[in-house]
């Protein structure tokens, strides 16, 4: 989805063959390697020039037991010549490790799409487990499909015979056989993998060579035509791009790069509070390895130790951050209460996930929307961005920080498990263009016996940041209303109006420090927009341009500033004649939209735990214009 | 007052009217903080007071230092933020029975095992006053209160002994209105690490006189103030703290004519972790209540590893942000996108 940087002229779209672009599913146990092939895949297809996008799929269990249904994990990877915008709807090919992989994932497959089956897997045991009663390889069940089948463990085994490694080690090598196959039908180099498997196993070479025998046995079996030329070989161009340095990248290393961007920028240190929670444990693992850039990571007790040590830092002077899913910003919500009462900077990432309670830890899903939003005691305003992509997390990092320093209020940065896991290509940032926004601290010592007020306002209705350690500066703060200027506790009727008054208005405000809401596709009014947020940017985008090509009127516009929202919204909505929002919940922004603006939003909701697919949108643009 | 004048009690009182009832406890711990810390030397703008919810809990608004009135229970998860975020300030928890050992268990386990260099006043009033008079996890069995009219049926927990099995390596009791309790207080800011120190405090209203068993003056008797190298002795030194090594536990013994060497009478050791844990768990009644400083052993504090890490896993790396997003594998696409 590497968005930006993809959009084709007409003079490119004329210059090049018509584009092309495949899903390839890599589905298999959950011991079986698939997110790694996956990952390789994926950096050998960036590598190659396509522009990507990719979907992990995983189960919550660790392993799960082997062979069951409840334990397949896939991968799935959209390559090809054009912008790719989503990890696509159907795969036309399907790798199946086990009958489970098989029985889970085929009927996604495109008719006449390709199967790819270890038949060594097929066995009585596991067809039982996997609750076939016959063989589908065998009995003509997937007629309406290609089927390629051969024994994937025996060939593995065959292959690293020579290194000496256990039956169990051996067969673990299944996934480097099989990526060696992908990358022959994709004519991909094999050079990058065997880069990274000399890495990962330093320690192990026989490892080492083990792995690359079976990458090399997986490849040139398709290259011997061993199988009398069965496996289609396809290259796909590489897709046209703004040129420059590009790196593939997920939502969970962009975030923690904007982060440590974000502090840069600012003159802080960081400092952040973690604590270990799918989907979003990844930034605790990518920031603890920064030090170098003045961050300081700390793996607390629980959530609320988290963000309470959070904004502990804060308070002393650091730019605290915290991250979390669902549950865990549950356990925070008293804590950001707090940080809205003192006013103190906070960045506070929500990597969002199926809810609610315990839910579907490893998938995705918008429906914290209102959690972020309302989601406290008490009149509790706070900001709240959306990241709709990996690469537009780090933006999004930046984003929250400066406004949480420059308006003295915690800030939530909204992403999902699709965002935090899936990986697209992005082209490398040029720090210089970013505008830096150093803290300035106020030191100001009042004259001898005036007081000084903690909680006066500057024109943003911002209060001074004041650290511990300050000479002439005691005072003290905490979670009881306070006087409007001194910052003393206060319960009086008219103080209270007053303090709930500015905290409104001081959030609201930012609304003229953000820009206005654009339109990322077609025309700003006319019949119909279609109003996103998050990670549905890359179907509803697809969606809109398909019904665009049809000649229909719609518009994709997709909101990342929820709260507030951009000041030109509401008469950007209302220049539409209809208005649909398709979400991954039950209809939040369409509530927001609704209450804000008294406009006749229409919800268009999906709750199974997986993105979008593009043809459901379609179908959602074409009833609304019905 | 500039930096450099010598400051009184006065310099660390606010100007805000003081909110505890009239003859509660809280006033003498505030007094004898006050009191302490012109004597050690901390300067305001070097100090902060972190509490969490409760009566006590309202302490730093009374403390001319920086202060955080946090959240119910996490006053410890704000200050290891804060000490993490800067290691020169002096911390102090101000916290209570229910705070710190019923909401907020977990993060008083937590910073006492991972040994935050900070100062922790628990005071313990065995009940909960700010929301008038329910029983509290240090409430003993039978409490009677507005949740437990016929009584409590729980066992309560003891602050030092879940201090010393959480692995605090400071561990201190003292009395509200004791003169000693500056003492105790100069002795925990002295230790580097945690310092746990339990504040028998009354309150008057809801629990009045709980303590007085031993606190009252006609019951000093009852108090073991323990001193690093001497014997634990009390009852004006006709009694003293024996081990009974068969049973392997305290006994308390007679001293005649001061004559502690014959009564085997132990000599304090603070260092000593196996009579720490004899000395937290002493049943009142049979024992006197042990106070002073019971168990000291410094170790490492939790901040000063953090910043030794931070500072190696940093060297001789240079924060180059340009490098950072350009890591990994890359590639360049040039004009005209190449082909394989």
């Amino acid at each position: 989805m590497a968005t930006a940087t993809h959009l084709l002229t007409p003079e490119e779209a004329n210059a090049h063959p018509a584009p092309e672009a495949v899903v390839v599913r890599f589905a298999g146990d959950s011991g079986d390697g698939m997110q790694l092939t996956g990952g390789q895949f994926t950096l050998s297809t960036a590598l190659a020039g396509n522009d990507l996008a990719t979907f992990p799929d995983f189960p919550a269990e660790i392993r799960a037991p082997q062979g069951t249904t409840f334990g397949v994990s896939a991968f799935q990877i959209n390559f090809g010549s054009t912008a790719i915008e989503t990890a696509g709807d159907s795969p036309d090919v399907l790798v199946a490790m086990n009958p489970a992989a098989l029985k889970t994932n085929v009927n996604d497959l495109k008719p006449g799409g390709l199967i790819i089956a270890d038949e060594g897997e097929f066995g009585v045991r596991n067809l039982a487990k996997a609750g076939y009663e016959g063989n589908p390889l065998e009995d003509g069940s997937l007629a309406k499909w290609q089927l390629i089948k051969f024994n994937i463990s025996q060939l593995t085994l065959d292959a690293v015979k020579p290194f000496g490694l256990g039956n169990k080690e051996a067969l673990r090598c299944k996934n480097m056989w099989t990526l060696g196959l992908a990358l022959w039908m994709f004519d991909r180099d094999r050079g990058p993998i065997e880069q990274w498997l000399r890495t990962k196993f330093a320690k192990a070479p026989e490892l080492v060579e083990a792995n690359i025998a079976a990458l090399n046995a997986g490849h040139a079996y398709g290259e011997t035509a061993e199988i009398g030329g069965q496996i289609p070989q396809h290259h796909i161009e590489p897709a046209p791009a703004e040129p420059g340095l590009y790196r593939t990248v997920n939502g969970a290393e962009a975030i923690s790069m904007g982060l440590v961007a974000g502090a840069q920028l600012a003159g802080l240190k960081m400092f952040f509070g973690g604590y270990p929670i799918t989907p979003a444990s990844a930034i605790l693992h990518h920031l603890s390895r920064l030090k170098e850039f003045g961050v300081t990571t700390f793996q607390a007790e629980d959530e609320i130790a988290a963000i309470g040590s959070a904004i502990g830092a804060s308070y002393a002077g650091s730019l605290g951050v915290t991250s979390s899913s669902g549950p865990g910003i549950a356990l925070k919500a008293e804590a950001m209460g707090l940080a809205i009462m003192t006013e103190l900077p906070l960045v506070i990432i929500n990597s969002q996930r199926g809810g609610p309670s315990t839910g579907l830890p490893t998938k995705t899903e918008q429906s914290d929307l209102y959690q972020a939003v309302y989601g406290r005691n008490g009149d509790a305003p706070m900001p709240v961005i959306a990241a709709r992509s990996p690469a537009d997390a780090f933006d999004c990092a930046i984003e929250a920080c400066r406004i949480a320093v420059q308006y003295m209020t915690p800030v939530m940065l909204l992403t999902d498990g699709y965002i935090a896991n899936a990986a697209e290509p992005w082209k490398v940032p040029d720090m210089s263009g970013y505008q830096p926004f150093k803290v300035e601290f106020y030191e100001e010592v009042p004259e001898e016996g005036a007081g000084f007020n903690p909680y006066a306002r500057d024109e943003k209705l911002k209060r001074p940041w004041i650290r511990p350690g300050t000479y002439g500066l005691t005072h003290r703060i905490g979670g009881i209303e306070k006087n409007v200027g001194t910052g003393h506790i206060d319960y009086a009727p008219a103080n209270h109006q007053t303090m709930t008054d500015i905290r409104q208005n001081k959030v609201l405000g930012i609304a003229d420090a953000i820009p206005e809401q654009d339109v990322c596709l077609g025309a700003a009014g006319g019949t119909l927009a279609v109003v996103g947020w998050g990670s549905t940017y890359g179907p509803i985008h697809q969606a809109v341009r398909r019904a665009r090509a049809k000649g229909l009127d719609v518009s994709h516009i997709h909101i990342r500033h929820i709260w507030p929202l951009p000041k030109n919204l509401g008469d950007l909505l209302k220049s539409f004649d209809k208005v649909i929002v398709p979400e991954m919940n039950t209809g939040q922004l369409k509530t927001v939209l609704r209450d804000q603006y008294l406009v006749d939003a229409r919800p268009v909701n999906k709750v199974s735990g997986q993105p979008f697919k593009i043809a459901e949108i379609e179908a959602a643009i074409q009833e609304a214009l019905q | 007052m500039n930096e450099m004048t010598k400051l009184t009690a006065k310099d660390f009182a606010t100007d805000q009217e003081v909110r505890w009832c009239p003859g509660c406890g809280d006033y003498a711990v505030l007094k004898a903080v006050q009191r302490t810390l012109p004597e050690i030397g901390v300067r305001p703008e070097n100090t902060v007071f972190v509490s969490g919810i409760g009566c006590s809990s309202r302490f730093p608004y009374y403390m001319e230092t920086y202060g955080f009135h946090t959240i119910h229970g996490r006053a410890p998860t704000f200050a290891t933020g804060i000490k993490l975020a800067n290691p020169d300030l002096s911390v102090w928890i101000i916290t209570g029975d229910g705070d710190a050992l019923s909401i907020g268990g977990n993060h008083t386990m937590h910073v006492l095992r991972r040994n935050l260099d900070c100062q922790i006043l628990l005071f313990n009033n065995e009940i909960y006053g700010l929301t008038k008079g329910q029983y509290s996890p240090t409430s003993r069995v039978g409490t009677r209160s507005p949740s437990t009219p016929f009584g409590s049926v729980d066992r309560p927990a003891s602050p030092c002994a879940f201090a010393l099995g959480s692995g605090a390596r400071f561990i201190a009791r003292g009395i509200d209105v004791h003169k000693n309790l500056p003492d105790v207080l100069k002795a925990a800011h002295a230790h580097k690490g945690a310092a746990f120190v339990e504040i028998y405090q009354n309150c008057i209203v809801y629990n009045d006189d709980v303590f007085a068993p031993f606190t009252a003056k006609e019951n000093s008797g009852n108090q073991l103030w323990l001193k690093a190298g001497e014997p634990m002795l009390f009852s004006a030194g006709t009694k003293g703290i024996a081990l009974d090594r068969e049973a392997l536990a305290l006994k308390v013994v007679d001293v005649v004519d001061g004559d502690w060497q014959a009564a085997e009478v132990l000599v304090h050791d603070p260092r000593n972790r196996s009579v720490a844990h004899m000395l937290v768990e002493m049943p009142f009644g049979a024992f006197p209540t042990a106070l002073g400083v019971l168990y000291e052993d410094p170790a490492p504090t939790f901040e000063s590893a953090v910043v030794e890490q931070n500072a190696q896993a940093a060297s001789g790396k240079v924060p180059d942000l340009q490098a950072l997003v350009s890591k990994g594998q890359s590639w360049e696409v040039t004009k005209e996108p190449h082909l394989i």
